[in-house]
């Protein structure tokens, strides 16, 4: 029972990791109707800047919060220059720009900060009064950061213009264009603040998983497969999917398959997914007319 | 315009042959081993175009069907003693049988999910390649070390011995032009223009009488099978096979190679398999990361500039110049 309880509670300390990968690939897909393939080697690159930051001598919340800062200003330049032009393009196009800058991003980091595996810190000490037997004082402390995110997030798109008119020019375009809203400055907002939740979630996993420049690697396919399961369209959905995925696959490594398969538990929730609910467990249906 | 002249034809296609026969004997041991990779990756890369070029389906995974191909051959040739040759054919059969199963869901995935279900598989393969419980026949993280075949005869032509690499090279031209040929047969005809009346207009392709989830998932199988030969004649060209050699930087190799020869073309293939063979050699002088770096530019290089690859930009300034001269 105690292992299993230790099992279940390490899995949701993933699962959270997972939720904010996930809400990262539902805040560009709400904006473009696209999959960032390219969101995992972002938030690593913007991870390496703040890691960059702290050695230069700066504290680790003044670290973070430039970061975070950073990575929306080039999350919205990259959407600006690179994929402005293929706003119309067809969706192939889209996905091997998507794998080009997926291979630049890896390219960056390995090249300016070398292939060498480095330690992260944590901003929440060991020994926190909020550490408990089950949850280290970083997975507690991440878990709160990414509440905080998230409501956050659903204050921006439920009470401010900006966020309204943000889902306006999602679901809507041409009607959105009409009524003066700026659609393709809208796809740029949508991608400067997905790379900023990149960087958050980077920072996050970062001390437990190391940092290097192919890190988000098999944590991507985690964040797909909870926003998959969750519904790519909700954020609230994203984020309960990364954390169930997180303990399906705690659990099933543990008692069922064992570790070296837990990528192939991501490959089967997929494509399970996609075949047998395509819009996730909480997402809307989507009827398209011909 | 004065139709092509069949005489230039054979012509060009003598010297083609002969260039072709003579060139393993022009360079190093090491250069003709580069040359068979080259035939491979062009393999491997007619078969990602087939569906991803002509029927506008996306893969993300095909490293995972090469490495089905590899496998497939480095097991029968080591556990069973099946001759070489003979676990093309194999293969064929068994990548093509695994493409179709795998192209069932790809019906119900368009677009980036179809992407994303293979760019998961691709990214799961070398797990898979490594368990434990299948360890005993793919020999789990060490892989399975192959003896190169020794060439039926030997000889020596311009001071040059003919080695192994000289015997799997004139093997592997033979193994790549069956395939283009075929893949050449398949798509000229009413099969070709149907699967790119798919990938342009679904709904109107059905409505035109063609059976989409058959072609679909056909298509998948064919382009898999292809693939597949390319592994296995990968493995028997390394004479080694293992996880390690099939991650998804060789998915995205493969993509690189069809957008950089062309989209929906065959010939393309050939430059894209130089390309993704030579360029890494030369980039990775500069700098470890620097072969991503050119690939990823590249990519959206073309993407922006010549999207129908170098083959297209061929074809067009070839069709610029014929109308110049016709004037």
């Amino acid at each position: 029972m105690e292992a299993l309880l230790y099992q279940l509670f390490s899995g949701l300390a993933n699962g959270i990791i997972y939720g904010s990968v996930a809400l990262a690939l539902v805040m560009v897909y709400q904006a473009t109707h696209h999959i960032n393939f390219a969101q995992g080697e972002m938030a690593t690159f913007s991870t390496f800047i703040a890691w960059a930051l702290m050695q230069a001598g700066w504290s680790y919340w003044a670290a973070f919060f430039i970061t975070v800062a950073g990575s929306f200003a080039g999350g919205l330049l990259v959407q600006r220059i690179v994929l402005r032009p293929m706003e119309m393009a067809p969706v192939l196009t889209n996905v091997i720009v998507f794998i080009g800058l997926l291979l630049i991003f890896n390219a960056l980091s390995g090249m300016l900060f070398d292939h060498a595996i480095k330690s992260f810190a944590s901003p929440f000490p060991k020994n926190s009064w909020f550490a408990t037997k089950y949850f280290s004082a970083h997975q507690l402390g991440s878990a709160g950061v990414l509440l905080l995110v998230l409501g956050a997030l659903f204050a921006f798109f439920r009470y401010t213009r900006v966020g309204l008119a943000m889902r306006a020019a999602a679901q809507n375009p041409d009607s959105a264009k009409l009524v003066g809203i700026r659609v393709s400055w809208m796809l740029g907002l949508g991608w400067g603040l997905a790379a900023a939740i990149g960087a958050v979630a980077g920072m996050m996993i970062a001390p437990i998983v190391f940092l290097d420049p192919n890190m988000m690697g098999g944590i991507l396919l985690y964040g797909f497969a909870g926003a998959l399961l969750g519904g790519i369209d909700t954020p609230l959905g994203a984020v309960i999917g990364g954390l169930v995925v997180g303990v399906l696959e705690n659990l099933l490594g543990a008692y069922v398959i064992g570790t070296d398969l837990k990528l192939t538990v991501a490959l089967v929730l997929i494509v399970g997914t996609l075949t047998l609910r395509p819009d996730g467990l909480f997402g809307r249906k989507v009827v398209s007319r011909v | 315009m004065k139709p092509f002249n069949r005489k230039w034809i054979w012509l060009g296609g003598a010297l083609l042959l002969i260039v072709l026969l003579v060139l393993p004997f022009l360079v190093k041991n090491y250069r003709v081993f580069q040359f068979n990779m080259v035939l491979v990756y062009a393999v491997a890369i007619l078969g990602l175009n087939i569906l991803t070029g002509f029927n506008g389906q996306i893969s993300l995974g095909h490293g995972a069907f090469y490495a089905l191909g590899a496998y497939t051959a480095a097991i029968l040739m080591d556990k069973l003693g099946v001759p070489y040759g003979a676990t093309l054919p194999v293969a064929f059969v068994v990548c093509f049988g695994f493409g179709f199963l795998v192209g069932f869901p790809a019906l119900r995935l368009a677009g980036h999910y179809l992407a994303l279900a293979t760019f998961a598989l691709a990214l799961a393969i070398p797990q898979l390649l490594k368990h434990k419980q299948i360890e005993g026949i793919t020999g789990g993280v060490q892989g399975i070390v192959l003896t190169k075949p020794e060439p039926p005869f030997s000889f020596r032509f311009l001071d040059q011995p003919f080695s192994a690499d000289r015997w799997l090279y004139f093997f592997s031209v033979a193994v790549t032009a069956l395939m283009f040929l075929m893949a050449w047969n398949l798509l000229r005809g009413r099969v070709g223009r149907a699967l790119i009346a798919v990938r342009d207009h679904p709904i109107a392709a059905t409505a035109m009488g063609i059976n989409l989830p058959v072609f679909k998932s056909l298509t998948f199988g064919m382009s898999a099978a292809i693939t597949g030969v390319a592994g296995a004649l990968g493995a028997i060209v390394v004479a080694f096979v293992s996880p390690d050699s099939f991650t998804i930087s060789l998915s995205i190799f493969l993509l690189v190679g069809v957008v950089v020869g062309g989209l929906a073309s065959i010939p393309g293939a050939i430059f894209g398999g130089i390309f993704i063979q030579f360029v890494p050699n030369i980039a990775d002088q500069f700098s470890k990361s620097a072969p991503a770096a050119i690939y990823g530019i590249l990519l959206i290089g073309f993407m922006y500039l010549l999207p129908t690859g170098v083959m297209g930009g061929v074809y067009k300034s070839w069709t610029k110049l014929r109308a110049r001269t016709a004037e």
